[in-house]
């Protein structure tokens, strides 16, 4: 489990950014990634792989290594680590391959 | 028609090459654009250094990191354009005639793809962990050490149970440390530098004691080993588990223990980030010592493709420091083929970046003999993942050797490694090193994997939103011919 540092809540006091992680309402530190918010918010992992169905969780934390897929606001395989956490955002675990959408 | 932007000199990534190399370039007169995939500039050493909520508490993350500072107002008083969270995935030649060479770069911002012109290009893409396959290193509570550096930076958000942090190197000891001074408990360090290698690397020690790593490195180790279980000869470690870590595993002079734990960090030295220099057509050749695929670059940083030049990291692990006069030195020889200065105001201009330079590496063979990865921990047997995307195992890449696939291009079409979205950035060197190990032959001989563009995954939405040109829209439409 990670949390947050007291310079970390602290900038989060006043101007929290709520999103919901898996229909659960969290708040966030404005410009958190993604990624980080679900790490903070005791997510260790964030989807299951397309071949072998087993849970991943963010791994570089630079937009490298694509371990961090989650769906935001409906869109699947979005880079978790890559994009910031905005009000009123749904961030959804990712199961297996993302579907194809007309 | 959506008009495509145009610059002379395009530098992708903003860290401590991409920003001295813009700044400088710009001062010269060069229009000068700066792509960068974060959110804010500084690279992955200063990373957030604009931004991050540890500004309020400096002796967290230590004075190195804040001498990045000494590179943002610069640049941001250079006039170089700057575009924040952008991601290049094609940089091709522009062959239609009156367009007069030059490249056309593609990126996205935001999920929307744009189209821009550039005269000459300078890859600043830095460095990303080398790959650490040990069993269990896809288990969520598994992350590297860089992972979890930005963590602290970018949000403040460190582990709060059971951690352990594994590996080799200065990195490893810098986040141990930056935990200590944030008052974070680190339950083990397990050290894989084997026994012996202080043997090794002291015949390079003239140049480390004449280092500046020296003095803060030795402050920085004393106060780690007074302060966290620091276990040294680690030679093998496992992460154990079901859906995440619950355990590490490891052997150390012959013993084996297991340490309940939560997180696990693991470092083993970092890599260039080649895939655009890759894809674009650098020619790569292989570092023995840092164990990895370098472009080869002059001391210019001029590559074998006209007007493409690599700063930094990208080409060629040697440090923050060294990265950004190596920048400036790149960016010198760009303004002298856009015309800007002649060869003898860069000759005169580069001299002192050249000197700073090499005191900037002075030391840097020491360092890189005495923790080079050791080969249990780069060269994995059985069930170890090694292609985290496509979840292919050592032991299938070892089997496919057997029957006769010779290189990481072949093994694609057998297993499909390396065919995920990270493209090979999380198994290349690994999958080179291990058919190189199976066939007894060297990395060099057995070759990389071969890379197109896009270099990041990009959806065909994405491709649509692009602007058009006459000369993209004639290059696919077919011209009716007279009957």
């Amino acid at each position: 489990m990670y949390k947050r540092l007291p310079e970390s809540e602290q900038a989060m006091t006043g101007h929290a950014v709520a999103v919901t992680i898996n229909g659960e309402p969290v708040h966030c530190r404005q410009g958190d990634s993604v990624a980080a918010a679900l790490l903070a918010a005791g997510h260790a992992d964030c989807r299951d792989t397309p071949v072998k169905g087993v849970a991943r969780g963010p791994f570089c934390m630079m937009g490298v290594c694509y371990d961090c897929l989650v769906t935001i606001d409906g869109q699947p395989n979005q880079q978790g680590c890559m994009i910031q956490v905005r009000p009123g955002m749904v961030i959804e675990r990712q199961q297996g391959a993302r579907k194809v959408m007309a | 028609m959506i008009a495509i932007h145009t610059c002379e000199l395009l530098v992708v990534g903003a860290g401590p090459a991409g920003l001295a190399a813009a700044t400088l370039a710009a001062g010269l007169g060069v229009d000068t654009m700066l792509l960068d995939e974060q959110p804010s500039p500084g690279g992955q050493i200063y990373r957030a250094i604009t931004s991050s909520p540890l500004r309020a508490n400096k002796k967290i993350l230590g004075e190195d990191y804040w001498s990045g500072e000494s590179l943002i107002g610069p640049f941001q008083a250079s006039g170089a354009k700057y575009e924040p969270g952008a991601t290049v995935w094609a940089i091709s030649r522009m062959t239609a005639p009156e367009l007069a060479g030059g490249f056309e770069v593609g990126y996205s911002v935001g999920g929307e793809a744009r189209m821009l012109h550039a005269k000459h290009v300078l890859l600043a893409t830095g460095a990303q962990e080398r790959p650490f396959p040990i069993p269990g290193w896809t288990l969520p509570g598994v992350i590297t050490a860089g992972a979890a550096q930005i963590l602290l930076k970018t949000a403040g958000v460190v582990p709060g149970d059971r951690t352990v942090l594994a590996g080799s190197g200065p990195l490893l000891y810098l986040v141990a440390w930056q935990y200590l001074n944030a008052g974070i408990k680190v339950d083990a360090l397990l050290d894989t530098t084997p026994a012996g290698r202080l043997g090794k690397a002291l015949p390079h020690v003239w140049g480390f004691l004449r280092s500046a790593y020296l003095a803060k490195g030795l402050k920085l180790l004393r106060a780690v080993k007074a302060n966290i279980k620091v276990i040294q000869h680690v030679s093998a470690i496992e992460a154990l588990g079901q859906d995440k870590l619950e355990a590490v595993r490891y052997t150390a002079n012959g013993q084996q223990h297991t340490l309940q734990a939560d997180q696990l960090m693991l470092h083993q030295g970092v890599i260039p980030n080649i895939n655009l220099s890759q894809a674009v057509g650098v020619t790569l050749r292989w570092n023995d010592l840092l164990m990895c695929w370098e472009p080869q670059v002059d001391d210019w940083g001029n590559t074998n493709i006209d007007q493409i030049g690599i700063a930094g990291d990208g080409a060629g692990i040697a440090g923050a420091w060294a990265a950004e006069h190596r920048g400036r030195i790149a960016a010198l020889e760009a303004a002298r083929q856009l015309g800007k200065i002649d060869q003898a105001r860069r000759d005169s201009m580069a001299r002192p970046h050249i000197d700073a330079y090499a005191r900037a590496v002075r030391g840097r063979e020491f360092f890189d003999t005495m923790y080079q990865a050791p080969d249990p921990f780069r060269l994995p047997t059985g069930d170890t993942v090694v292609c985290r995307c496509e979840e292919v195992t050592a032991g299938q890449i070892r089997e496919t050797v057997k029957l006769g696939c010779p290189g990481p291009n072949q093994m694609k079409s057998f297993l499909r490694c390396g065919m995920g979205p990270c493209q090979g950035r999380f198994c290349s060197v690994t999958v080179t090193e291990l058919i190189a190990d199976e066939r007894g032959v060297s990395p060099e001989e057995v070759g990389h994997y071969r890379l197109r563009f896009p270099t990041k995954p990009l959806t065909l939405g994405e491709l649509a939103s692009l602007p058009q040109t006459d000369a993209s829209r004639q290059a696919v439409v077919r011209l009716k011919k007279p009957v």
